[in-house]
């Protein structure tokens, strides 16, 4: 039995627990929602005012068993077409940790929706139905996955009940799913077969599957390391806002630390000779010596040098600034990209004017193939020159920290048109 | 020299602290990206916090925000008393729009069962045209509701103040996009990705004070409704509905015509983190007769301008 099944989850328990960031994905039709209801339901995380509330409309439409999908299914629009249309986040914890949970829908045309459930995920759920195996959205998804430097992806085999819980079946799936994976560059890859519909493997440990004898779905998400998403790197510091007190002589430049660590006492450069040295680091405990990746802090310096929001603070092995340079872009709108477009670009706290000056070509999702291409259209993954309107010290894209991550917005209305990474 | 706030009481769980650090980056992108800003603040623990978070995120500067308090009319007075005083302590700068000034212009109307709730939604639009906001902080989360469940921490508002879930901008990494056209808003929701435990862990580790009414006291009540509400000049109790003394506590804090009470003994924070972990109800479910309207009546609402 697992931890999340114990009634009481004492106080001492929940001050050590950590997060777990999580993202689902699947193809319509594999039971992704029945999948996170069971995952939310069997973990006690479902409440009785909210099951009586999916008892009662599963019995509108006249289902035996209770429709876990519609706990998730939060629109209107959802649940009376019985597909996930947008992504909805999910929270649930056991003794062991917390989790977050990114929701994407399965749908084809809605796969930005899941570039946008991963960015923010360490681990990729995938779920595929037993009887149609490794599909094409599988492999789109791992393609994202792969894209945004996932680490670790686990492939619930989900309806394994009707393939008669084959092992056969299984095996074949997870060999394919594996080779796949690791051509993509995913190390860590765990397959398990489970049944969203009636529990299976998803929480509790199935007897109709004697023959696997690797975790259940929870029991991997609580223990699964994902402390090894690389190390930090060198110290990276986008200046977020600038505070200051004039009654206390108080200036500060706050942010969020996007890579290493930085100590009172280290050498800063902003860029264009800018250096000086950090004399505190104010958090919200108070001053602290040091300050990590993740953590939002206040720095103060010994020299007034002149600067703002947008300013990168880093202590060695600075990005060059420039003006052009490649990426890959993943469209997010209707609104068609191609050479000449102006747009803004979003990028760590810096919002400049961009040009996109060629589009080299488009990654075709079904091929797998690179093929020549002048526009980027909704949904389309796409390598670009991008030319900046002044120069920024981007840097290639990593997963840790989201260093070298952008979005592409209109310059009129102000929509995201495309996210963005910059290429090595 | 150091920031003087709230002392500690103890350090926060790595949980917290994650949640903590995104939340001020959230906070400071607002500061950064926006003119001029409003922070919804009604004196319920989730505007508390996103208060207190904006507090520590700014220290040892004022909060560049204005805190907006859409006043229903039917408060709990120990929750004005509470509003009034944080104010007074920490040099707040507050807006107050009084549902009931729109009732007296005739520019909206009571509703039959007495609940000003979903009055607020025409103040709370109207003032963010006419004070201009271009941005407003509210303290709603993900795990209430299961359509703010699809909410985005930036959401883009029409300049009607309308959310349409399908036309959402998709949210990547930790880039927030407040880019806009004039007259839409954008509302930002710092502290989405908390739960009522985590809420409440938080006000215990950094010692938050609440209004007393969401600890555990005696307590004139009716029933109406499966829920305990107060008798108050809103309307209640009806003829029938019979008014006894229970030990109860709040577990939200709304318009006192649709918030009910819970018996409860919880009277410590630590007796509030324990009883929310065997709860059988979401905090809503129980406490909310506004949501019970529809299935759908959270979604409805937020379509409409709600926050």
């Amino acid at each position: 039995m697992t931890a999340a099944l114990e009634e009481n989850t004492s106080v001492e328990t929940l001050a050590t627990r950590s997060t777990l960031h999580l993202c689902t994905a699947g193809s319509v039709d594999d039971g992704k929602s029945t999948f996170v209801g069971r995952l939310l339901h069997d973990t006690k995380s479902v409440l009785a005012d909210q099951l009586s509330a999916v008892e009662r409309t599963s019995r509108e439409r006249g289902m035996e068993q209770l429709d876990l999908s519609l706990l998730v299914d939060g629109l209107r629009a959802e649940r009376e077409q019985g597909i996930t249309i947008d992504v909805a986040y999910r929270y649930f914890s056991t003794a062991a940790r917390t989790f977050i949970l990114a929701d994407t829908p399965g749908h084809e045309q809605y796969t930005r929706n899941t570039v946008t459930g991963v960015s923010t995920s360490d681990v990729v759920v995938l779920l595929i139905d037993a009887r149609h195996g490794v599909v094409t959205q599988t492999k789109r998804h791992l393609t994202v996955a792969a894209l945004l430097g996932i680490k670790h992806v686990i492939l619930a085999v989900n309806k394994i009940d009707l393939v008669d819980f084959s092992e056969t079946v299984f095996n074949e799936i997870r060999d394919e799913f594996v080779a796949l994976a690791q051509a993509k560059g995913i190390s860590d890859t765990h397959v398990i077969p489970i049944s969203a519909l009636l529990g299976d493997n998803v929480v509790e440990k199935s007897d109709n599957t004697d023959w696997y004898t690797g975790p259940t779905v929870l029991e991997l998400l609580e223990t699964i390391d994902v402390s090894d998403i690389d190390d930090s790197g060198d110290f990276r510091f986008p200046i977020q806002y600038v505070i200051r007190e004039h009654g206390l002589d108080y200036r500060g430049y706050a942010g969020r630390v996007t890579g290493g660590s930085v100590s009172v006492g280290d050498a800063v450069s902003a860029g264009g000779g800018r250096t000086t040295v950090v004399t505190h680091i104010d958090s919200t405990d108070g001053p602290v010596q040091t300050a990590g990746i993740d953590d939002s802090v206040v720095l103060r310096l010994a020299d007034d040098i002149d600067l703002a929001r947008g300013d990168l603070l880093t202590c060695s092995d600075r990005p060059e600034d420039t003006r052009v340079f490649t990426a890959t872009v993943v469209g997010l709108h209707e609104k068609t990209l191609k050479a000449g477009v102006k747009v803004k670009l979003r990028y760590g706290t810096s919002l400049v004017r961009a040009r996109i000056t060629a589009v080299e070509s488009v990654f075709d999702i079904d091929t797998f193939e690179e093929r020549d291409a002048d526009s980027v259209e909704l949904n389309d993954i796409a390598t670009v020159q991008i030319q900046l309107a002044s120069e920024l010290p981007v840097e290639a894209y990593s997963a840790r920290g989201r260093i070298g991550s952008f979005l592409l917005v209109d310059q009129a209305d102000g929509n995201t048109l495309a996210a963005g990474l910059v290429a090595a | 020299m150091s920031i003087s706030l709230t002392d500690t009481k103890k350090e926060l769980s790595p949980h917290l602290k994650d949640l903590e650090n995104e939340s001020i980056h959230i906070l400071r992108e607002v500061a950064g990206q926006f003119d001029k800003v409003g922070l919804l603040f009604s004196g319920g623990k989730d505007s508390v916090v996103v208060y207190e978070l904006a507090r520590r995120a700014f220290a040892p500067a004022a909060v560049p925000f204005e805190l907006l308090h859409v006043d229903t009319g039917h408060n709990f007075p120990e929750v004005l008393e509470f509003r009034d005083r944080l104010v007074e302590k920490t040099g707040a700068r507050l807006r107050v729009a009084k549902v009931q000034d729109w009732i007296d212009r005739g520019e909206l109307q009571e509703r039959p069962d007495g609940t000003r709730n979903p009055l607020q939604t025409v103040p709370l639009v109207e003032t963010i045209e006419e004070q201009g906001y271009d941005a407003v902080l509210g303290g709603a989360r993900r795990d209430e509701e299961r359509a703010r469940a699809k909410e985005r921490i930036f959401s883009v508002r029409d300049s009607f103040g309308g959310w349409d879930p399908r036309r959402q901008r998709p949210e990547l990494w930790n880039l927030y996009n407040g880019g806009h056209l004039p007259g839409e808003n954008i509302r930002v929701f710092p502290i989405s990705n908390w739960t009522e435990a985590d809420i409440w862990e938080y006000i215990g580790a950094r010692n938050i004070e609440l209004p007393p009414i969401y600890f555990a006291h005696d307590r004139e009540v009716f029933e109406r409704d499966g829920m305990w509400l107060t008798a108050g000049e809103w309307g209640g109790p009806k003829k029938g509905e019979q008014v006894v003394t229970k030990h109860v506590r709040y577990r939200t804090v709304g318009d006192m015509s649709c918030t009910g009470a819970v018996l409860s003994d919880a009277e410590t924070i630590e007796e509030i983190i324990t009883e929310i972990s065997t709860s059988t109800l979401t905090e809503r479910g129980a406490t909310r007769a506004d949501d019970r309207l529809s299935e759908s009546a959270m979604e409805d609402r937020k379509k409409e301008g709600y926050f």
